[in-house]
């Protein structure tokens, strides 16, 4: 046998831990990364709202977060990180650093995805008398779809990446778990396992994702 | 509509007008781009703005539903002074105004029965209500067959079509047409005009159109003012503004519709003038009462002057009878020079074309 049963759980656990990690993450970079997105684009210059006020401050803090390396994010964010999710320590304490990094960084894409909608669909729906969120919720967020879909994924593979750093605080999931038995204690079965399987998730959610993108830009 | 205390100088208080302009301002940094613009559009007229690329035309129809705001100045529209207005008062009065786009600005991932919905959509009108709307707009422009088809399944013209019934979704009175037909084949242009010129019959629109092609204007407009650097530099009657162009840039305009200049071939193969005679190429504009009458004949009859007819259309300009004649004109210096006199009185415009090949001196 490859692997024994008990390593066998052990990536059972690991791999929920990974889906734990990433979905809740990536569920809270979509949800509050996308109202941010919406805010850096409208708030901007040549936005439908323009605000420096709020513009620069956001942009700033998007950029800060984004600039830390995410080792460094998961360590100097503790006490937040126990304020939120009570412990600094486990999935749930990997969660907090692993959604702020993915906030900014869907933050930007979302950001990108929007400001490619011609101007001229927000011109035409202002001379429509639309307000500002439903100019939003008819024309930028629809007409950006899949754009959107596109960096949401982006961001999903990149969450597996990361959770793998998770390790940092006792966060578990499959990168880990290749570092403290395929590497720690060389046993390359268990690495080339996670690896393998670190590879179908990343392809099977590329692969989702690239299929959404498309079921969204034709009808 | 006009208020008296900002009537200005065009103003005539006996006709209605739907939007009024007056001494509009617009700069966009250093550069100016509307300087003091006044304009008065009659309700049921289509009122064209002819003018090159960054002649200011764009900012001033964005200008009368405040898609751009002037610096200043005022913008009556319907009687409302949109430049005063809230931001609710805003939405809505625009809700009332149709605007048509070069690029139709079509919602790429919406059906066109969707995309004709969306004004409905941002008025609050009720599904069943905008179901039936959007069925009678697509009959109206000839796209009941295409409700469900999305943007990218159809012709630059079919798009157009689209942008047009979703303009009228909201029954404006008034519709701003903006290049509607400057991304489309001559055909398809000619198609898209009939079509705006019906609706605006049918419908009792105002129709406030610009372009950078004169041959739009001479199409379906009633009025056109000619704008170039931010100024309006003539309006007036499409019919006397194209006759009678008093600026060079308008007799520019006019000349593109009307072909002024000559392949230099066909200047080659005209025969020379006879020692002692002149050859002048004219090009003689017929319009109205003497469009009909048989001027050519005449002059070779009265003044021995030959003409050699080099080119020649009838068109019709806001309805009236309108001709234009390229010639080349053979007799003597003074008997050509009587001959365009005679037609001078009769109200013809006669010009020489530029690039005539040189006279030929009596040896």
């Amino acid at each position: 046998m490859w692997l024994t049963p008990t390593l066998r759980d052990l990536l059972w656990q690991a791999a929920l831990e990974t889906a734990e990690m990433v979905g809740l993450a990536g569920a809270v970079a979509v949800i509050v990364g996308l109202p941010l997105a919406l805010l850096l684009l409208t708030t901007s210059g040549q936005g439908i709202a323009p605000s420096g006020w709020i513009n620069r401050p956001l942009g700033l803090l998007v950029n800060a977060v984004r600039s830390v390396p995410f080792i460094i994010l998961v360590v100097a964010i503790v006490p937040m990180t126990r304020a939120i999710a009570g412990t600094s320590i486990g999935t749930m304490a990997a969660v907090v650093p692993l959604a702020i990094a993915a906030t900014a960084f869907i933050a930007r894409l979302f950001e990108t995805a929007l400001r490619e909608v011609d101007g001229g669909l927000v011109e035409a729906a202002q001379a429509m008398g639309a307000s500002r969120l439903q100019i939003v919720t008819k024309v930028l967020v629809p007409e950006a779809a899949p754009g959107l879909l596109a960096a949401i994924t982006v961001t999903l593979v990149s969450l597996v990446g990361y959770s793998a750093m998770a390790g940092a605080v006792g966060g578990g999931g499959l990168g880990d778990l290749g570092i403290r038995f395929g590497y720690q204690r060389f046993m390359p079965s268990v690495m080339v396992t996670v690896v393998v399987l670190l590879i179908v998730v990343v392809q099977g959610l590329q692969s989702l994702g690239e299929w959404l993108v498309r079921k969204v830009s034709y009808k | 509509m006009t208020s008296p205390q900002i009537a200005g100088p065009t103003a005539d208080l006996s006709t209605t007008y739907l939007v009024s302009l007056r001494r509009l301002h617009k700069r966009y940094g250093s550069a100016s781009a509307l300087n003091g613009v006044s304009l008065d559009v009659a309700a049921g007229e289509i009122f064209g703005i002819v003018g090159r690329s960054g002649a200011g035309k764009s900012t001033l129809l964005r200008c009368v539903n405040m898609l751009e705001r002037p610096d200043d100045g005022h913008v009556l529209v319907d009687g409302q002074s949109m430049t005063d207005l809230s931001e609710v008062a805003l939405r809505a009065a625009r809700l009332r105004i149709g605007m048509v786009f070069q690029h139709f600005n079509l919602l790429a991932r919406r059906s066109v029965a969707a995309n004709v919905a969306l004004p409905l959509e941002i008025a609050g009108v009720p599904a069943a209500e905008r179901r039936a709307r959007v069925a009678e707009l697509l009959a109206l422009v000839g796209l009941a067959h295409r409700a469900d088809a999305m943007p990218a399944q159809l012709s630059g013209g079919q798009k157009q079509r689209v942008g047009i019934a979703r303009a009228l979704a909201a029954r404006p009175r008034l519709l701003l047409c903006d290049e509607a037909t400057s991304a489309l084949d001559p055909e398809t242009t000619a198609e898209i005009l009939n079509l705006i010129r019906d609706l605006q019959q049918q419908l009792g629109l105002t129709v406030l159109l610009i372009t950078h092609e004169m041959s739009v204007v001479t199409a379906i407009c009633d009025r056109v003012a000619v704008m170039e650097a931010g100024v309006i530099i003539e309006q007036g009657r499409v019919f006397d503004v194209f006759t009678k162009p008093r600026h060079p840039t308008t007799a520019r305009f006019v000349s593109e519709v009307i072909g002024a200049d000559l392949p230099a071939g066909t200047l080659a193969r005209l025969p020379q003038p006879a020692t002692g005679e002149q050859r002048r190429i004219l090009r003689i504009l017929f319009a109205g009462a003497h469009a009909t009458r048989a001027v050519i004949s005449e002059i070779s009859r009265n003044f021995t002057v030959d003409i050699n007819i080099i080119a020649g259309r009838v068109d019709e300009i806001g309805g009236e009878p309108f001709g234009v004649l390229a010639v080349a004109a053979y007799g003597t210096p003074a008997r050509i020079a009587e001959a365009i006199g005679w037609m001078h009185e009769l109200n013809l415009v006669v010009d020489d074309i530029a690039g005539a090949a040189p006279e030929r001196e009596a040896a």
